[in-house]
């Protein structure tokens, strides 16, 4: 078969080809939304599909693999070369199967309004998604860094596309701004990983030799270029402002497929072209991820924006994405192959749980925004009797960011917590008993994950409407819902399947020279990484078992007791009746935490005095990493910029006067 | 897998579905003793359960699917719960499907549907009870984790039964870090299952309360079934801290129907003590203040990591 369609790259090349071409497309009648919506995103789902399942067959043929190809475009030295390996597969299979939901969202979503027009939106999105996979192909750097630029480049103008607001324009501004500084320290990196030789393929970064200060220095600058892409603490600040300007589709591309990436581009330094660098280089990862995690949660709890507090959800995923990588790393280091395969498989896994959840929370946000118009949890309430579909489908992500059994959320967090559990066997003084407690951390932001996502479920879709608007909310339509189905979907396969999943990305593992898990003993519906004897989860068994529980309760409760059900007003504790205002808000529920973690909030709050006609209270949540780090850059910045405004005087023989000076100077320098 | 493990597996569940409401009326007893009045009977929480069942449900009427859903999927996991842990014998056939942390998932999951169902009415008791119930929740969790985590390090599983038949088999000593653990799981049990000093199970209308003003709107069968789930909980939690802190005198390995036999009345002097126990702690406590609450589970993270600590400095 392969024969016949050629290799699995050439494949892939051609469908993301064609993700550029179905853009191209909406570019002839960029104003039409028909062709926008009916056909081209559609078509782009189609093409998402057909690339994860070329990846994932190509993943699962390691013998083909790595497979490369050579294309006589780029720069005249160094032609653009591509390469398919076990990991770009597993990234690939991400990118297609959460973009392919997305794409069909957006099919229905997008509508003519103010802002960018369709045919123009469709061509942006295509090829952002294009870019993406370009990224995940790229064998050298000069490829790697025009398909990240066209990346960020295509985000900036989706993330803009309300650009008529001014607050959208400058959440645009500062993710461009964040994004090139990333860049330029990719670039860097790559400029230390070459190790002199001056070729800039990939291949020749794996066979240079670095010293251990320049393989650190190259580790430091990739940590601070993808960190940034990713939203590491405390390179985050863009992410809570770009991702909830964007329309929602866009902002489940970026939040769920987009930062997947930065951790793809990440994985590939740390652990394919970078070499001679200690294992407890790790540690630093291990350090700032499990604080991005605990901040990114906390902070996600206090917010009152819907998108910004899926935003900050997602900063705290990055953190155990990223903590994940280091304790890969730091087992790496200390010789224990099986254990950092597990920690690098639970990246992994976590990696795509995390683009089918956060997507399917986003698209859901989207749905909500679109049929009331509110982002803010404080006008929200009671849409699960207006909007069934999005309610319950929304509901499943929630359960699985929660980290709930048998959802794909509790598997990740699983593999992680057993990585975790033999750092004590690492050889490194005081690490050996530091590390441990990491998974203290990680089960404290679990639980903290579930406080934010009963909050923000339990504002935005139950209870009871807090505005008379929300009575007119309609549910969201059939191209979208499928969309929503179809990320629901991906959630509960990858909470049911992991014994299947697993050994296939032990494989990605192993082809890293990372390590390997022993040989698969078990059956496929147990998941036992470490050896059929060992620890294991059953997810099938186990969540058969719940739901057979639930279903022998309804019947043992319907046969014996089968009395009738009435309907009564809710009870008022005896005062009049209960509003939407009588329940608690947004800020209510979000109280404890900040009452816990005060010190970690840049809090300004106004509260009535008992004397107060009209009384108000108000509590304005800040980011102290924003006021104590990018305040005063961005003030040195602006005076160092006044500084050199001397010198610009606009007058003409001024600049002629510095044009012989500098000439002068350099003939002085020359000679 | 023998015939007999199926057997002691099938008589964990049933023996939770029939001692937890007792095991609750014992410590109700116990506590009416130490306060001096005359105590109801034993069976008093089965007569509450079994008069709900006989009467009409009523239901708020915006209450959505949700909220009729949440109390037999709180039911089932108490249930599942149930038959992960090993109160009698130590080769549960089910025990490979689910280990500690997927037990601690299950908790999670009910305690999630239990907040989400308070919030669906939206009246302010319910959704005051959901906001207390997670902020006692997102610090409980993480420290029954790291207990969990202790006595996994301890017998290197994190398979329930195997940690238990581990420490039960061991050389009997007191090691230091798990009775810093055992302190934060006496805390966490308190906390996670609306006891004082966190919560009153006494009360049914207080503004202070926590676990009742989840449950003010469900009447009738669904109420039933959230109560049922409550003496579940309580008496799960009780045998978790059995498995890791008194793990003697339950079957382990390759027992025969013996062992299982001497089991059952382990099992049940272990019941005993713990209810008076509980119930001594119970009277000699006064509720907190909620704003004092997360600093009681603090303690109780705090603790359990000092015990990971102790494991980890002394290797015991």
């Amino acid at each position: 078969m392969t024969v016949a369609l050629g290799a699995p790259l050439d494949q892939i090349l051609a469908l993301l080809c064609a993700w550029v071409a179905i853009g191209a497309v909406g570019l002839v009648r960029p104003a039409s939304l028909k062709i926008a919506g009916r056909t081209l995103f559609p078509l782009g789902a189609v093409c998402g599909v057909a690339i994860a399942a070329i990846a994932a067959i190509a993943a699962t043929h390691l013998s083909q693999l790595p497979e490369r190809l050579e294309l006589p475009i780029g720069l005249p030295a160094l032609p653009m070369h591509l390469r398919l390996d076990a990991l770009s597969a597993t990234f690939l299979v991400l990118l297609g199967a959460a973009s392919a939901g997305i794409s069909l969202f957006g099919a229905g979503y997008f509508r003519v309004g103010q802002g960018t027009p369709p045919g123009l939106l469709c061509f942006e999105y295509h090829l952002f998604l294009a870019s993406m996979g370009f990224v995940l192909l790229a064998d050298d750097a000069y490829s790697f860094m025009v398909a990240w630029e066209t990346m960020a480049l295509s985000s900036y103008f989706l993330v803009t596309s309300q650009h008529r607001i001014g607050e959208i324009r400058r959440a645009g501004f500062l993710y461009l701004l964040i994004a090139h500084l990333g860049a330029l320290a990719i670039l860097l990196c790559f400029g230390v990983l070459q190790g002199g030789s001056w070729r800039f393929t990939f291949d020749a970064m794996r066979a240079a030799h670095l010293s251990a200060g320049w393989a650190a220095a190259a580790f430091l600058l990739a940590l601070a270029g993808f960190g940034t892409k990713a939203g590491l603490v405390p390179l985050h600040v863009w992410l809570p402002e770009a991702h909830p300007a964007a329309p929602s589709p866009v902002s489940a591309l970026m939040s769920g497929v987009m930062l997947k990436i930065a951790i793809y581009g990440m994985l590939r330094v740390a652990f394919d072209l970078l070499h001679g660098l200690p294992g407890w280089w790790g540690l630093v990862p291990v350090g700032l991820g499990l604080f991005s995690a605990l901040y990114g949660i906390v902070f996600a709890a206090a917010q009152t924006d819907m998108k910004r507090l899926l935003a900050y959800s997602s900063i705290e995923n990055v953190g155990i994405l990223f903590t994940g990588l280091g304790l890969a790393m730091v087992f790496r280091g200390a010789a224990m192959p099986t254990v950092a395969a597990l920690a690098l498989i639970a990246v992994l896994y976590h990696a795509l749980n995390h683009a089918f959840m956060k997507s399917l929370l986003f698209l859901g946000t989207g749905s909500v925004l679109h049929s009331t118009g509110e982002r803010n949890l404080g006008r929200l309430g009671g849409l699960i009797h207006r909007m069934p579909w999005v309610a319950w489908l929304t509901l499943v992500g929630a359960l699985a960011i929660a980290g709930l059994p048998p959802l794909n959320g509790f598997v990740s967090e699983w593999l992680l917590l057993q990585a975790f559990l033999h750092a004590n066997e690492v050889p490194y003084p005081f690490v050996d008993m530091l590390l441990p407690l990491g998974a203290g951390m990680v089960a404290l932001v679990g639980a903290l994950a579930g406080y934010v996502m009963v909050k923000f479920y339990g504002v935005v879709f139950l209870g009871q409407p807090r505005e008379p608007s929300l009575a007119r909310a309609h549910d969201a339509g059939r191209t979208e819902r499928a969309g929503l189905a179809w990320l629901a979907l991906g959630c509960v396969a990858l909470g049911l399947l992991p014994a299947t999943i697993v050994p296939a990305l032990g494989a990605v593992a192993s082809s890293l020279g990372v390590g390997a898990l022993p040989a698969r003993g078990g059956p496929w519906w147990m998941l036992a990484p470490l050896g059929p004897q060992s620890i294991s989860y059953a997810p099938p068994i186990f969540a058969g078992t719940v739901i057979a529980g639930v279903l022998l309760t309804v019947l043992v409760v319907r046969l014996a007791y089968r009395r009738p059900v009435r309907r009564a007003p809710p009870w008022a504790c005896g005062a009049g009746p209960l509003t939407g205002r009588t329940q608690d808000t947004a800020e209510g529920f979000g109280q404890p935490i900040r009452h816990f973690f005060t010190p970690w909030f840049a809090m300004r709050r106004h509260l009535p005095t008992p004397f107060d006609t009209a009384p108000r209270y108000s509590v304005e949540i800040g980011d102290r990493i924003w006021r104590a780090l990018y305040e005063p850059l961005a003030g040195w910045v602006d005076r160092g910029a006044a500084a050199c405004a001397v010198f610009q005087r606009g007058r003409i023989s001024t600049y002629l006067l510095y044009a012989l000076a500098t000439l002068c100077l350099l003939l002085a320098l020359v000679i | 897998m023998r015939p007999i493990d199926w057997l002691t597996q099938v008589l964990e569940v049933v023996a939770a579905l029939a001692v937890a409401p007792l095991f609750q009326g014992w410590v109700n007893q116990c506590r009416a003793w130490l306060q001096n009045r005359r105590a109801p009977p034993l069976w008093q929480v089965y007569r509450g359960i079994r008069k709900l069942f006989h009467k009409d449900a009523v239901i708020a009427t915006n209450a959505s699917p949700l909220f009729r859903v949440a109390p037999y999927v709180v039911f089932a996991t108490m249930l599942t719960a149930a038959a992960v842990i090993p109160s009698m014998g130590t080769r549960l056939p089910f025990s490979p499907a689910a280990d500690a942390i997927a037990l601690v998932g299950l908790f999670a999951t009910a305690r999630m549907f239990l907040a989400l169902a308070a919030m669906d009415v939206g009246t302010p008791f319910g959704t005051l009870g959901a906001r207390r119930e997670m902020m006692v929740g997102f610090l409980a969790e993480p420290a029954l984790l790291m207990v969990i985590f202790v006595a996994a390090l301890i017998s290197s599983t994190t398979a329930l039964p195997s940690i238990s038949e581990r420490l039960a088999t061991g050389p009997l000593v007191l090691s230091p870090s798990l009775a810093f653990t055992g302190v934060a799981f006496t805390m966490v049990l308190l906390a996670e299952n609306g006891r004082l000093p966190i919560d009153n199970p006494a009360t049914h209308l207080e503004l202070t309360m926590i676990h009742e003003a989840m449950l003010l709107e469900y009447s009738a069968r669904h109420l039933a079934l959230m109560e049922f789930a409550s003496a579940l909980k309580l008496m799960n939690y009780a045998c978790i801290g059995f498995a890791l802190f008194v793990p003697w005198g339950s079957a382990t390995g390759a027992a025969g129907p013996f062992a299982l036999a001497a089991a059952i009345p382990a099992l049940a002097v272990k019941l005993l003590v713990a209810g008076a126990a509980l119930a001594l702690i119970e009277t000699a406590s006064a509720k907190l203040r909620v704003f004092r609450a997360p600093e009681f589970l603090a303690t109780a993270f705090l603790f359990a990591v000092l015990g990971m600590l102790v494991h980890l400095l002394l290797g015991a």
